[in-house]
């Protein structure tokens, strides 16, 4: 643990209440750096996330950030980290999913937080995520023409030629 | 036979592969379904260079005569792949491009990104260094609202506020120049603490600014906040309703506009906030005018934020000393063996942080900002996430723009305060 405490760490207590609510389903308790964090399965992930969202004790009301790893190894190259934020209660989770590294694909939890929009957007964009029932899966940063997903590990840093077209004269 | 050339040109009109940020706009939420062209429906393209727009922002608006139907803004004009680089940086080698993520306070990043990475190496810094910290943070805050304030009333068309507004900016400019050197792209702190101890100079002329800026800015309020335009043109413009602006993940001074009192200062306290004297102003109205008022109040507060620890700041070191993990001092490294080893290892490999993640977070002047940093151990992070607050405010502007008039746009976006520069990262 740090030795300066930044962000308040849950109490132990609310970490077990909400393990309670979530007795249902297989999750792997982490934490990240003193926050708690939940490895969840691909297949649960929109009903946990409507637990957590609507349950009165819970709240977890506002998504702040996605973040996609590559992690750059045979079996579940990818993984997701949803950052999670109870307004009332003032506390901090992470959601961690791990996808596979063929086709990594998820339910997108635009289905339960509207500002997953675009944080979803920036990961199909920079890791070429998918995500199934996103409403508007497009290109965030890059133009849309562009064929790679340049967050990847094996996309060189200085990228590649003639991936993006200029424009006509 | 003119319909039919008409239907034959528009049979050809459909054939053109339409692009995707074009299929955005058209969507079935829109109201009205146009198939005459001579309607008046109209596709405007506003941006990527505007002048209301704040940098390179472009918004796909479409109109029903003056009302705004439906908007997409599209971002991405300033992306830098700041991620991408910060892979093949070292720690230290990361901090001038900080500066370039939110050029209007380069300030708050260098120190949201060094907390990061001092959490990360599970490192305290010393109580001078934290005040220092403290206090070019809340400089860096009054140096944003100036301009978002400033700005703002700008585009209502009030160009004296502005100009105003900028003078006060260029005097924090002036106290970053005394300070650490530079005036914009500061790179000022470092991991461990800042790059060099601050003057009783800089401090005395740090004073005398606080002390002059209170009546300076009730000089500028007093041009703005009675005038009849300013307030019409303002109220009751851009609103988006509290369980919204939750929905939507909002931070900071649009967030507080709408009657949440949150901000990390007070909830998760770093630095020395936990032993500052200074309140969350919140405004319930959730419009352009309350996020005016949020950010002039937060000017306010900065101030005493300023006074306070101009007054408490204690002598004694700035920076931590633990060499293996801090760049030593140059006088140190051209003298003793010990440090030109250190300086050796922490500029060719880097302070290598034990394998893990960690994610921090500090009340920057849009919001939230954070990095979740993933070492794997080496001198590079595996993975720097930069969760910046000006990305996800920008995601509420198409729901405030709805059926607004587009005068009323440059408005929202100057309420928003957007900068492109840490939106496209």
């Amino acid at each position: 643990m740090s030795k300066f405490v930044q962000t308040k760490l849950m109490k132990p207590e609310r970490l077990e209440l909400l393990k309670s609510k979530l007795q249902n389903f297989t999750i792997n308790y982490t934490e990240v750096n003193g926050t708690p964090a939940l490895y969840i399965t691909k297949e649960n992930i929109i009903d946990v996330c409507k637990i957590l969202k609507s349950d009165n004790d819970l709240k977890f009301d506002s998504l702040l950030d996605a973040i996609s790893v590559d992690w750059f190894e045979k079996k579940d190259r990818f993984e997701m980290i949803y950052n999670l934020t109870s307004i009332d209660n003032n506390e901090r989770i992470f959601l961690k999913i791990k996808l596979d590294s063929k086709a990594p694909a998820m339910q997108s939890l635009t289905q339960v937080w509207g500002s997953a929009n675009w944080y979803e957007r920036e990961a199909f964009d920079m890791m070429g995520i998918d995500f199934i029932n996103h409403p508007d899966l497009r290109r965030m940063y890059m133009p849309e023409e562009f064929e790679y997903y340049p967050l990847r590990k094996d996309f060189p840093l200085m990228g590649i030629p003639d991936s993006i077209p200029l424009p006509n004269k | 036979m003119s319909n039919t050339i008409y239907q034959e040109l528009q049979d050809k009109d459909s054939d053109i592969k339409k692009t995707k940020i074009l299929q955005a706009l058209e969507t079935e939420d829109l109201s009205v379904q146009f198939t005459d062209s001579l309607d008046n429906e109209m596709v405007l393209n506003m941006g990527p260079q505007h002048p209301a727009t704040h940098g390179v922002l472009r918004l796909l608006v479409s109109l029903d005569g003056e009302t705004v139907m439906k908007c997409v803004p599209e971002l991405g004009y300033l992306h830098r792949g700041y991620e991408k680089l910060a892979e093949s940086c070292t720690y230290h080698e990361f901090i001038p491009h900080t500066d370039r993520l939110d050029y209007l306070s380069p300030m708050a990043n260098n120190v949201a990104y060094a907390l990061a990475v001092e959490k990360l190496i599970d490192l305290e810094i010393p109580e001078r260094g934290k005040y220092i910290r403290v206090i070019i943070a809340e400089l860096a805050r009054i140096q944003s609202h100036l301009l978002a304030m400033g700005a703002l009333v700008m585009d209502i068309g009030a160009i004296t506020p502005f100009l105003w507004a900028i003078r006060e900016r260029e005097k924090i400019l002036d106290l970053y120049d005394v300070i650490c050197g530079a005036r914009f792209t500061t790179s000022y702190t470092r991991i461990g603490g800042v790059a060099q101890d601050v003057t009783d100079e800089s401090l005395a002329a740090t004073k005398v600014f606080v002390d002059e800026f209170s009546a300076n800015l009730q000089e500028i309020r007093n041009l703005v906040e009675r005038n009849k335009i300013f307030i019409e043109r303002c109220e009751g413009i851009g609103y988006l309703a509290k369980e919204e602006c939750i929905e939507l993940g909002l931070t900071g001074p649009l967030l507080r506009a709408c009657g949440v009192s949150r901000d990390i200062r007070k909830d998760a306290p770093y630095l020395v906030y936990d032993q500052l004297d200074f309140r969350v102003p919140t405004y319930p109205d959730s419009d352009c005018l309350a996020r005016y008022y949020v950010r002039v109040e937060e000017l306010v507060e900065s101030t005493n934020i300023l006074k306070q620890c101009l007054e408490k700041i204690p002598k004694g070191p700035h920076t931590a000393l633990q060499s293996k993990k801090i760049l030593p001092k140059k006088e140190r490294v051209y003298t003793k063996m010990e440090e030109l080893i250190h300086d050796f290892m922490i500029i060719n490999f880097g302070v290598n942080p034990p394998k893990g993640e960690s994610y921090t977070a500090v009340e920057s002047s849009k919001g939230e900002l954070g990095f979740y940093t993933i070492s794997d151990g080496s001198g590079n992070p595996w993975r720097m996430k930069i969760r910046s607050p000006s990305f996800a405010n920008l995601q509420a502007l198409a729901p405030m723009m709805k059926n607004c008039m587009i005068s009323d746009t440059v408005v929202i976006i100057g309420s928003v305060d957007p900068v492109m520069g840490e939106a496209d990262k």
